[in-house]
Formats: structure tokens, sequence, C-alpha cells
């Protein structure tokens, strides 16, 4: 199978921007009419829907941040009524409040064509044996894998995430040719595969598979595709726009073909905010032209990427995202899950055995990320017995592990041995080679 | 009763003979040394010729201590004295959280202990006769 959607991959140019015009005209009227925190924006800059007539005038119009969507907590952002919600996705935000997303059937039936656009460029069609690896739940991953690949007719092993071995023996036993993970996971599988003595190819028939929701390198590309001999993409998308499919890579490694029929990209300077032209780097911005749940106008992302309009080998014509290159605020992305330093002061605040000062390190050991947050402890902390720290150790590892969803080692330190910084503080030393 | 200082030392090269530099510059004398240590971190537990003078030195310099009252006795000196006393205490559910012994010039042997159980303990000791500190 070369495409999923021939007529909308290998469309024109010019019919590409009159479908967006269409859509983009549309998608205002309808965001106007049913989002009241943006039309407060629009009437603010005395914007009317009848002022954006093509795809051209998508710079009049105001952006969308994460603050609106907190502000707006939990349903205020939602479009369709809701009757015709189907379905609640959320990440994390940076206060311990979470971004919540909310699909209609349309929204869910679109993602699922875009992530089985997605699939294809990794080499699935109807034979194949779709195994995700990536987690089941709020996060947008397990599931918008898999209801793409059942959109594209392929057989789904929702393995979810965790229990390696296990995996590993589903991967096998029903000889999954596609997976679909972060991939620092992919390299520890294939790290656990090659323990196990299993050939890549005769034990393991992997041949393609798309790996995203954290950053990285052309390098771990080769590595993955040299030692499991398969084709691996870099997928893209984030829970409030779509989850994964929002964007991918083909075999050519071009750029991750946006799917942007549904998911307008623009660059923008971060400081200006001013539009940038194609190869340069800025702040990734989207709209949504189908969404119907919560559609989101001109959304700024705080990912750091540029895009490419460079023809591809492969015949699809869409505009490309390059590799995201970093965020335009301190969040972090540990094994998939999006860590903010606010989060972890929040708790650190709630806690008087210990001090809000704190310094996190990350690093990547044997392909996982790993997090320790070093904190001090309160120079009222009663220290003679073992048992007593050890109790603040746990409890704030256990506070720390559900308020980020992601574990975290907790090293206490003497009170004013953390460093203190004028300004805005350095806490975070990320060591990860990517 | 026994005034210990506890102070909490970092998992890396060199915190504790730092501590023990401070005191000496101070002219601090220790009496006593327990370490209890962790994957993760230590706890160095002294007895000193001057707390207050300890304690402030140890703060200034960055280390976070702590003063704690312990129960301290003479041990006489034959076989199973210990043990018939700490029997006592267990048998009356003084719960011990640790001890650790020393010698004085006087040659005797002496020991303290952290117990929530204060007054009890005091009182089971002086019932066995115990010589307390």
């Amino acid at each position: 199978m070369q495409y999923f959607q021939p007529e909308i991959e290998t469309m024109s140019v010019a019919e590409k921007k009159e479908l967006q015009s269409e859509r983009l005209v549309r998608m205002v009227k309808y965001v106007y009419d049913n989002q009241l925190p943006y039309r407060a924006k629009m009437d603010a800059i005395k914007l009317k829907p009848s002022d954006i007539k093509s795809i051209d005038d998508i710079y009049k119009l105001p952006y969308t941040v994460k603050q609106d969507l907190r502000d707006a907590y939990p349903f205020g952002m939602m479009a369709a009524p809701r009757r015709d919600l189907v379905r609640l996705h959320a990440s994390s935000a940076t206060t311990g409040k979470l971004t919540v997303a909310g699909y209609t059937q349309k929204d869910i039936d679109i993602w699922a064509e875009c992530a089985a656009r997605s699939l294809v460029m990794a080499g699935a069609d109807k034979e194949s044996v779709v195994h995700v690896a990536y987690g089941y739940g709020l996060f947008t991953g397990g599931l918008g894998m898999h209801y793409g690949a059942e959109k594209m007719g392929a057989v789904v092993v929702p393995a979810s995430a965790g229990n390696t071995q296990k995996q590993i023996q589903l991967i096998a036993d029903f000889g999954a040719d596609i997976i679909c993970c972060t991939p620092s996971y992919i390299i520890y599988l294939a790290d656990e595969i090659e323990k196990l003595g299993l050939k890549p190819g005769v034990d393991i028939k992997l041949k393609g598979g798309v790996f995203g929701a954290e950053a990285w390198s052309e390098g771990m590309r080769e590595t993955i595709e040299k030692r499991l001999g398969i084709r691996a993409c870099d997928i893209y998308g984030l829970s409030e726009i779509a989850g994964p499919g929002v964007a991918c890579d083909c075999q050519f490694k071009t750029g991750m073909h946006i799917q942007d029929d549904h998911f307008y990209p623009e660059i923008v300077d971060v400081d200006t905010l001013e539009p940038l032209p194609y190869g340069e780097s800025g702040e990734l911005v989207f709209t949504t032209l189908t969404k119907e749940g919560m559609p989101l106008i001109r959304y700024r992302t705080r990912d750091i990427a540029s895009l490419n309009n460079a023809p591809c080998p492969c015949g699809r014509t869409s505009v490309k995202l390059n590799k995201i290159t970093g965020r335009s605020d301190d969040m972090l992305i540990i094994r998939g899950v999006n860590v903010f330093p606010s989060q972890i002061e929040s708790v650190l605040l709630k806690n008087t055995d210990v001090a809000p000062h704190y310094h996190i390190n990350v690093d990547r050991v044997n392909n996982l990320d790993t997090m320790e947050i070093v904190v001090e402890l309160s120079p009222s902390v009663s220290v003679d017995e073992v048992a007593h720290v050890e109790e603040i150790r746990r409890k704030l590892s256990s506070d720390m592990a559900s308020a980020l969803s992601v574990s975290a080692k907790i090293t206490l330190v003497s009170p004013g041995t953390v460093a203190r910084s004028e300004g805005k503080a350095k806490r975070i030393t990320d060591k990860r080679k990517l | 009763m026994v005034k210990q200082v506890a102070v909490f030392l970092e998992n890396k090269e060199g915190t504790a003979s730092a501590c023990c530099r401070v005191l000496k510059d101070v002219g601090v004398n220790l009496l006593a040394l327990s370490i209890a240590d962790t994957k993760d971190f230590g706890i160095l537990r002294l007895l000193t010729s001057d707390n207050d003078k300890a304690v402030s030195a140890l703060r200034g310099a960055g280390f976070l201590c702590s003063e704690v009252e312990l129960v301290g006795l003479e041990v006489p000196d034959k076989a199973g004295a210990l043990s018939d006393l700490l029997i006592s205490l267990g048998e009356h559910n003084v719960n011990v959280e640790y001890m650790y012994s020393y010698a004085e010039a006087d040659g005797h042997a002496k020991i303290v202990f952290k117990t929530s159980a204060v007054d009890k303990a005091v009182a089971l000791l002086k019932e066995a006769g115990a010589k307390l500190l």
C-alpha cells in the first residue's frame, strides 16, 4: 500500500490551498459561534468571521495559548455540545491541572485516518499486525494508534506499556510487522530481544514502526533501523490538536508530512510572534481545520521547529515538519510524559519537611529516561533517626509519582546546598545525549 | 539524660571528615561517635564536650543537625549485664530506636539509647539498679 488516502495525500498544492481556505473560513465561523473564549479574543480586536476569506488571512487571527485552555478548565473550550462529545484525553499542564481535549465521533474518525496514513508511511497495510506498545489511557498514544490501525483494516495488538518480556513474546508469536511506541522503548526492546537470543528478521518479523512522544535524534533512528532491520518513522502529535498522526515521516525522511488538510501549520517568531518563512526555526503553531469537539485557532504548541515544502520522492504533497528541536517553555518530556518544573514545585510547597529549593537532573540510562530531584531538607527536620528521614523521602517520592505520572529518584540534601541563581533559576540539568 | 547532636550527611565524598574538621576548628572534643548509613545518606551521632558550640559551628558550615536527649547509663562490668537490662525494657514494651556505647577515662562502659518512652525506660532502669547518666 503506497498511500492510505491518495486523493488527499498527493493533492496538488493549489487544490490543497483551496481546500484549506474553504475549511478555514468555515472553521472561524464555527469557532466564533461556539467557542466563547476565542470569540472574545476576536471581538477584542474587532475581527469578524467574514474578514477571513482564505488561508492567506490566517495571520489576522489571534493566537490561542495553553493558558486559555487552563482558564477554561475543563470544558470551556469545547465547541460541540456535550451530547456530541464521545471522548476526552488529557495531558499535564503547568500547575497540576490537566489540559483537556474533547473529541466528537467525526474528530476521532479524522484522527484515525491521520494515524492510518502514518502507519502506511511505516509500511503497514491491511495484512499487517500492528503492535501498540504506547500506554492506553488519557495519554493519546495508545488509543490514537489503535484506532488508526483499525481504520486501515490491520490487526491491532493492544499491548499497552510495560511487561517487556510479554511484549516480546506477543511480537514474536503474533508475527507483528509494525510497532508503535516511544523511541527509547524500542531501543530497550531491541536490547531485550538480543538478550533472549531472538533474531530480527527470523524470530521477530517487524519491518516498520512509528515512534514518538519524546525527542530523538537521527543517530537513534539509524541505531533502531540497523538493529531491528526496520523502517523507523518519527510521528508527531499533541492531545490538544489530535494525538499521534498530526505529522509523520515516510521512508525518504524529508521531514514529517503534516496532515495539513486537517491541521494547518505555521512557524512564528517566539518573541515577536511574526510568521516565519519555510526553513526558519520558531514556535510551531497549529490551526485545526475540521475539528468539532475542541477546535483551536492558531494554537501555540511551545514546540520549536521549522517547516519545509521541498518535494518528497514519495509523492505526498504536504508541507513537512522538521525535527522538533526544543521547547519555548521549561517543559520536560520524561519517558513520554510531560513534566513541568512548576508541578514539582507545588508538591514541595505542600511538604513542610523540605524546602522548595530543588534541582532536576535528567539523564538517559540504558536508553530509558531517568529523573532525579535533588531537594533540601527543611532546617527544622529532626535528623537523628534513619527511619524518619527515609519516611520523608518515601512520602515525597510517592507524592511526586502521583503528581507527575512518572517516577523520580528523590535525593535529600542539607539546607542551603542547592545552588541559588539570580533571575531565572537554572533548575534543570538535562544530560540526555540525543 | 545525655544530649546528643545528630548531623545529616549527604552521600558524597568527604562530608564526614568536613564535619569533624568544623568541630576541630572550634575546639570541640568528641566523646562518642556513631554512624548510621544508608544507600543515599548518612547520619552522624555525636556526644561532644560542648553541644551548643558544636551545633552553632555545624549549622554555620551548612550542616543540618538536631539535638536530641538520650537515656544514658553505666553498664556494670560483668557478662550479661546489658542483656538483662534490654530484656527488661523489651518485656515492658520500651522500644529502642538506636543505641551505642562508649568508654570514658574512668574505664567504665557507657550506653546511650533513643526511645520514645523515656519515663518508663528511666523507671525500669532505676528499678534494676542501673547507674543513670
